[in-house]
């Protein structure tokens, strides 16, 4: 049939459109997963360009075990849970705490970590986190995250600083931009104090532990719609805790237990 | 010097370049389109483009790419949704720029545009219908080339600038050459050197565009008598 | 579309606008004090006069603004020299540091604004002056500056626009300007399309306003260039 020129190109729009719609469905054998890139030991990129961490390490673990061939999409942290109800992809693994809040938007898997966050300051600094001791001082945190929710809510007096990669926060920590920064407390010791710019800086105060805010340890994000793949993620996860996996990988990158029963990102 | 990041620095080059030659190519389509439309003598299209102009001027690239980025993967899933399909059409952060940016530089090249297709004297176009040639002729032997010649200079000045604007695509994920120095400089904490690697790249991609022009420019005008600068 | 997340934080995109025109008068102030002093030098025919001056504006112009706030904010804090030394104070707040770039930028970009336009000085009235026996540097401040700063008005005003538009990018450095509340209402409630066309629309209307000035400041200063009515 002749069609015009208008209603062809009309034509080839929706049959692209309908053409580039994967049939994920129910299937999962083809998986997306969001991840950071940017927060060590969990997710990092290495000079050669690829990921690397314990949360890729995990990821990759769960798609074999589950039989999935996964790609890894990297997304900055604050717009994790936004990409994921658009459909960039149908996981997060990037330390997501499971909190009462986030579980608003999106259902979690069992935990697969749990750590607990803590400020870091100058070795010796004798901040207080009253009020009083907190006026005028500069508190880091990444956007979007866990301490950045306890942060804004509970350190009153302070100044809240948001950054979107917790490098940055490292970066004007050890400028002496900021006072402190609220973090996990494995990612600071990995990627900041056993590194030579964090020389003369160290853990301050106290571990935190309110799950209304750190909820009880880092999940797999997925869309409330998608719990079929929930369960899987579940069943995966017990798999790989089951048959020694999770140990050879934690091993990798620590040496003591990460699975824990403090809290996490 | 650079801790192994300097291949990983090239290659965020060749994604900048791409993003930036993709983006001309959409801006170019745009940009013709829209000069059409405000040239032509319908009023709603003239109107449309008028607004379309405002629009992009008057709002930053970062708000529009991060509106695009977050807002446009939802508005494209809710039409995949309406055609019936599953609801899901990827908008990376390559095609979410190349939109973005695109679109913007769209509105300045439909300015360009314009103002070139007007700077060709309504005495050609004349003759060339006077010799029987169909309006579509005219416009592609006669107008157009011409177009071509005067567009050059404004169109060099905003390929400049759209280069320049695809550094913020970096903000929305893309590995181009500021994600890659950011990264590098994150994980070695040297941000001054691989900064300061990245804007000598960018120096060079400018550098080389500019002598690209002047040789096209100096080429396209060979027939006139220029006077001696 | 949820738009009551917004309006409950009105006020923050209020104070957030304010920090983007308070940034945006900063930079253009210190930007154009710097820049007419750089533009008289750079119009001279000495290459010792024109020369730094022009490689100046090339690195700047030829380089993304993203890079040069990275290199001037976490670039430089990198050197313990710096950090040590009697500037950190200034240096190590981002307000100082997104000022600076910013007023490096458009002091680049306003130098060849002003510069080209003392060059376009109609030859007739600097021989005038000569001929009446002012000397040059009575010529260059009483008749070649004002006239130069008339001509300068239309690109200036598009300066002033993209610089305005320049300011979104303190968002990357933790600056809660207009485009860094939407950031945070969007990683807050979720909700990018109403948080960016907000700070759109916001800039749109003060993109309106500046254009609006510049058409008044044109009528009023260049009256004498407008088609006769």
């Amino acid at each position: 049939m002749k069609l015009s020129s208008a209603r062809r190109l009309l034509l080839a729009l929706a049959l692209t459109t309908a053409a580039a719609a994967p049939a994920l469905a129910a299937d999962w054998s083809k998986l997306r997963i969001g991840v950071e890139g940017a927060y060590p030991p969990f997710s990092e990129v290495g000079p050669d360009g690829k990921l690397k961490g314990f949360d890729i390490d995990i990821a990759y673990a769960l798609c074999t075990q589950m039989k999935a061939q996964c790609t890894l999409v990297q997304q900055d942290f604050d717009g994790m849970i936004p990409a994921l109800q658009a459909r960039k992809f149908d996981a997060i693994i990037a330390s997501m705490s499971i909190t009462p809040e986030r579980q608003q938007s999106v259902n979690f898997s069992d935990k697969y970590y749990s750590t607990p966050a803590r400020l870091v300051a100058k070795s010796g600094s004798k901040l207080q986190t009253t009020p009083e001791g907190l006026k005028g001082r500069k508190i880091g945190v990444q956007r979007s995250t866990i301490h950045d929710r306890y942060a804004t809510d509970m350190f009153k007096g302070a100044e809240i600083v948001r950054y979107t990669k917790q490098d940055e926060v490292f970066l004007d920590l050890a400028a002496g931009r900021i006072d402190a920064t609220l973090v996990d407390s494995v990612a600071a010791d990995v990627g900041f104090l056993k590194t030579p710019a964090g020389k003369g800086f160290g853990f301050v105060g106290p571990t935190y532990t309110d799950v209304k805010y750190f909820g009880i340890g880092a999940g797999v994000a997925i869309r409330k719609s998608d719990t079929d793949l929930q369960a899987k993620f579940n069943e995966a996860l017990k798999a790989i805790r089951a048959n020694g996996t999770y140990k050879k990988i934690e091993a990798k990158y620590f040496d003591f237990d990460v699975y824990g029963d403090a809290l996490s990102k | 010097m650079l801790h192994g990041y300097g291949a990983s620095l090239l290659e965020g080059l060749a994604v900048t370049l791409g993003v930036a030659l993709a983006s001309l190519a959409v801006a170019c389509a745009l940009g013709l389109a829209g000069a059409a439309a405000k040239l032509s003598r319908r009023p709603l299209l003239a109107g449309a483009a008028g607004v379309y102009t405002t629009l992009i001027r008057g709002v930053p690239d970062l708000v529009l790419m991060l509106l695009v980025f977050y807002g446009g993967q939802v508005f494209v899933n809710h039409l995949a949704q309406g055609f019936g399909s599953d609801g899901y059409v990827d908008i990376d952060p390559f095609i979410a720029g190349v939109l973005t940016i695109g679109f913007i530089f769209g509105a300045y090249l439909t300015e360009t545009f314009r103002g070139a297709f007007l700077a060709v004297s309504a005495g050609q176009r004349e003759a060339g219908l006077a010799f029987g040639m169909s309006r579509w002729q005219v416009l592609r032997r006669i107008t157009a080339p011409q177009m071509l010649r005067h567009a050059l200079p404004s169109l060099s000045n905003n390929w400049l600038v759209l280069v320049k604007s695809t550094a913020i695509v970096s903000l929305i994920g893309l590995n181009d050459m500021m994600q890659k120095a950011q990264q590098a400089a994150g994980t070695t904490r040297e941000p001054f050197v691989f900064y300061a690697a990245a804007a000598l790249l960018y120096l060079l991609i400018t550098s080389v565009s500019e002598l690209g022009f002047g040789w096209l420019d100096r080429r396209s005008a060979r027939h006139l008598v220029r006077p001696r600068s | 579309m949820n738009f009551d997340a917004i309006a409950q934080n009105l006020p923050l995109y209020a104070a957030g606008a304010l920090t983007t025109l308070k940034l945006l008068v900063i930079a253009l102030a210190a930007g154009l004090v710097a820049a007419v002093p750089l533009a008289v030098l750079r119009s001279r025919p000495q290459r010792l006069a024109h020369g730094p001056v022009w490689l100046f504006t090339y690195a700047v112009r030829g380089t993304p603004l993203l890079v040069q706030l990275f290199l001037i904010y976490y670039g430089l804090a990198q050197f313990a020299v710096v950090r040590e030394s009697v500037f950190w104070p200034w240096l190590s707040s981002p307000w100082f540091c997104a000022c600076l770039a910013f007023a490096i930028n458009t002091c680049a970009y306003t130098t060849e604004i002003v510069a080209g336009a003392i060059r376009n000085t109609p030859h007739g009235e600097i021989e005038a002056a000569r001929a009446l026996g002012l000397s040059a540097a009575q010529v260059m401040r009483r008749i070649v500056l004002p006239s130069a700063a008339r001509r300068a008005i239309p690109s200036y005003g598009n300066e002033v626009i993209l610089m305005l538009h320049g300011t979104s990018l303190a968002s990357v450095v933790t600056l809660l300007d207009l485009t860094g509340v939407a950031r945070d209402v969007n990683s807050r409630f979720y909700i990018p399309f109403e948080a960016f066309i907000t700070a759109g629309a916001l800039y749109l209307a003060i993109t309106l306003a500046l254009v609006g000035l510049f058409h008044a400041a044109e009528r009023r200063w260049l009256a004498h260039l407008a088609p006769r009515r």
